[in-house]
């Protein structure tokens, strides 16, 4: 972090985020987020943005994951246009030759929790998509291998989502019922 | 161990054997029944398995290999379709470490973060710490004093060393050469003991916290760390005898789970993995963090993507490591140890007994905790595996509203059975070693 040079940093996003219309990056709006570069696709365009990045130089596929905004009480830094939903997620790409960094950000609604798989793009989103789906219940289209990768096949819910309780089991000092 | 056996309908169109060379990321993309990946769950193995009437079966058996196979480092359990010994189709399953740290990581606030996360990756616990510490100070928007940051990168080589060493260790015994267990653990029993002696843990240390580290470098540090850096180098002469120049060594290793640089970026991989295919990519030298900038290091890559590269590679890392330590010895700023802001870190014991103030700002930080301003970001270190990132959301409350972590040995697990297409049951073995898995990151 110190001694870092960040002069070619495009610095964080305040002024950014009031005038996004100014600003995409494959058709999609274009965000700054500490200095991190974000661009918001819809359901629609995400196979398209995701294709369109690859071919740009974005070959790395380097993480999916998503976020369940249920509860989320602070405001949502999205661009203008982009409505915000329940589920969203997250992909962060980067390419291998000039090492910069991209993230993709989709909103996925609770009412139909389903988004185009980037399978055919980059391969390497088969067990992170696994895992958005065993998470969060985002069911991938077109994924080969659309099942539970952590919690066993006959789990019923998914333990991210932020009406998940997580269980807890009462710790038992002394137990009259119990021998021994 | 189930065995099963497949019937002639789900035949696959090739032989064992190498396929006629193709587009090589080609073979990564392949979605039907001639893809590396088994895509087949519990049950429809069981249903194949199961049925006495299939008519004429072939010799295609369906094994499952772990999960508490020795040479499976810990709980992964393969499911293999094999024919005679040659692994067909493969497919990892994993879960049986999984405990919701992810989920635990939204209960915990951001100070007991660090005690979550550093049990994931138990065999270099500071890299995942300080990927959750880095993440935070983003969102906090925090510069951390040069000393703690040199600190962090001290801890974090011999963390590298150590974990290096423990691959050494496993690696040497799963092909056989036992001794090679005793001495991967000797020497990294010599960093435990430095690391025990800094952070008074020989593991999950919570030691690199947002804000700084746990604590200074003990007095004398610089002898621990000079006496290590003097006797690590001609234990490595003696790796180089035991193993890297024996014929036996290189046979069983060279040339097996092979991958071309295409297919690893094709499917994520990062790390040893990648590097071994020669594609040269670091986050310390593409994306300093820390203080990386200022050290001269090398990028270690391979050429072949086999297992002897990705064994060279983790050997030559450790030179590598032991180039920087000594750099960092020399260079160690004197100063804080962490940040001096009174609402993030706790005030010293000394001065909550004279100090109301002090007392207030330590009950608050240690029941409630700091708050952190709402965002999401992406902090990504380079572990001993490959790229660890943190990608964290906040909502402005002291506690993570998301924490994921971007785990480098459950996504270069997806590259196991393409590396195992067409070898022997035997050589997948010393796959499944030469990839370094560490079965509670892929969990979590």
């Amino acid at each position: 972090m110190s001694g870092q040079p960040d002069e070619a940093e495009p610095d964080g996003g305040d002024d950014v985020v009031s005038r996004p219309e100014s600003l995409t990056r494959y058709g999609a709006p274009l965000t700054h987020s500490h200095g991190q570069v974000v661009i918001h696709p819809t359901r629609d365009t995400w196979l398209e943005v995701a294709e369109s990045a690859r071919v740009e130089g974005f070959d790395h596929l380097t993480d999916i994951t998503a976020v369940d905004f249920l509860t989320y009480e602070a405001g949502r830094d999205l661009p203008d246009g982009v409505e915000p939903e329940r589920f969203e997620v997250v992909a962060t790409l980067s390419s291998m030759a000039s090492r910069e960094r991209i993230r993709m950000r989709v909103q996925v609604p609770e009412d139909d929790p389903t988004l185009p798989s980037l399978f055919d793009v980059w391969p390497g989103s088969e067990t992170p998509e696994r895992e958005v789906y065993d998470m969060f219940g985002v069911v991938f289209v077109d994924h080969p291998d659309m099942c539970r990768i952590l919690m066993p096949d006959d789990w019923v819910g998914h333990p991210l989502r932020k009406d998940f309780a997580i269980g807890r089991i009462p710790v038992q000092f002394k137990d009259e019922g119990m021998r021994r | 161990m189930n065995v099963t056996e497949t019937p002639a309908e789900s035949s696959v169109g090739e032989a064992p054997g190498e396929p006629a060379a193709a587009d090589s990321a080609e073979r990564v993309r392949r979605r039907g029944d001639d893809s590396a990946v088994l895509r087949m769950s519990d049950t429809e193995a069981a249903e194949i398995g199961g049925d006495p009437r299939t008519p004429d079966h072939d010799q295609r058996v369906l094994l499952n290999m772990g999960p508490s196979h020795p040479s499976t480092h810990g709980v992964l359990r393969l499911m293999l379709e094999l024919e005679g010994e040659t692994v067909l189709r493969s497919k990892p399953v994993v879960g049986y470490l999984h405990t919701g740290m992810e989920k635990q990581g939204e209960q915990l606030s951001y100070l007991q973060g660090c005690t979550n996360v550093t049990r994931m990756d138990y065999a270099s616990p500071l890299f995942t710490e300080l990927a959750f510490s880095l993440a935070t100070e983003k969102l906090l928007e925090i510069e951390i004093p040069e000393r703690a940051t040199w600190i962090r990168m001290l801890m974090c080589e011999f963390n590298r060393l150590a974990s290096h060493f423990l691959f050494m260790a496993s690696n040497g015994m799963d092909l056989g050469a036992v001794g090679m267990m005793i001495y991967g653990w000797r020497e990294r029993e010599e960093i435990l003991r430095f690391f025990e002696k800094v952070t008074g843990l020989r593991m999950n240390h919570n030691y690199i916290r947002p804000g700084g580290v746990a604590a200074d470098l003990p007095d004398g540090w610089q002898y621990d760390v000079a006496r290590l850096l003097e006797i690590i180098p001609p234990r490595l002469e003696e790796y180089d005898k035991l193993m890297t120049g024996q014929p036996i060594w290189r046979a069983r290793l060279q040339g097996v789970g092979a991958m071309a640089p295409e297919e690893a970026v094709a499917l994520s991989a990062t790390g040893p993995l990648l590097r071994s295919t020669g594609v040269a990519v670091d986050l310390r030298r593409d994306e300093p963090y820390l203080a990386y900038d200022r050290v001269e290091f090398d990028v270690i890559v391979g050429t072949y993507g086999d297992s002897y590269d990705r064994y060279a590679i983790r050997l030559n890392e450790i030179r590598e490591s032991i180039r920087i330590l000594h750099q960092i010895l020399d260079m160690m700023p004197p100063g804080d140890y962490r940040v001096q802001d009174k609402k993030i870190t706790p005030p010293p014991r000394a001065r909550i007994d004279e100090s109301m103030e002090a007392l207030i700002h330590h009950f608050k930080i240690f029941t409630e905790g700091y708050k952190v301003p709402a965002g999401e970001v992406y902090a990504a270190v380079e572990s001993p595996r490959g790229e660890l990132g943190v990608y964290m959301v906040s909502d402005g409350s002291s506690h993570p509203y998301r924490m994921h972590v971007r785990s480098p040995s459950f996504i270069n697990l997806q590259c196991l059975p393409h590396l195992m297409q067409y070898g022997l049951i035997a050589d997948g073995v010393a796959i499944i070693s030469s990839v370094d898995p560490i079965m509670g990151e892929v969990d979590r």
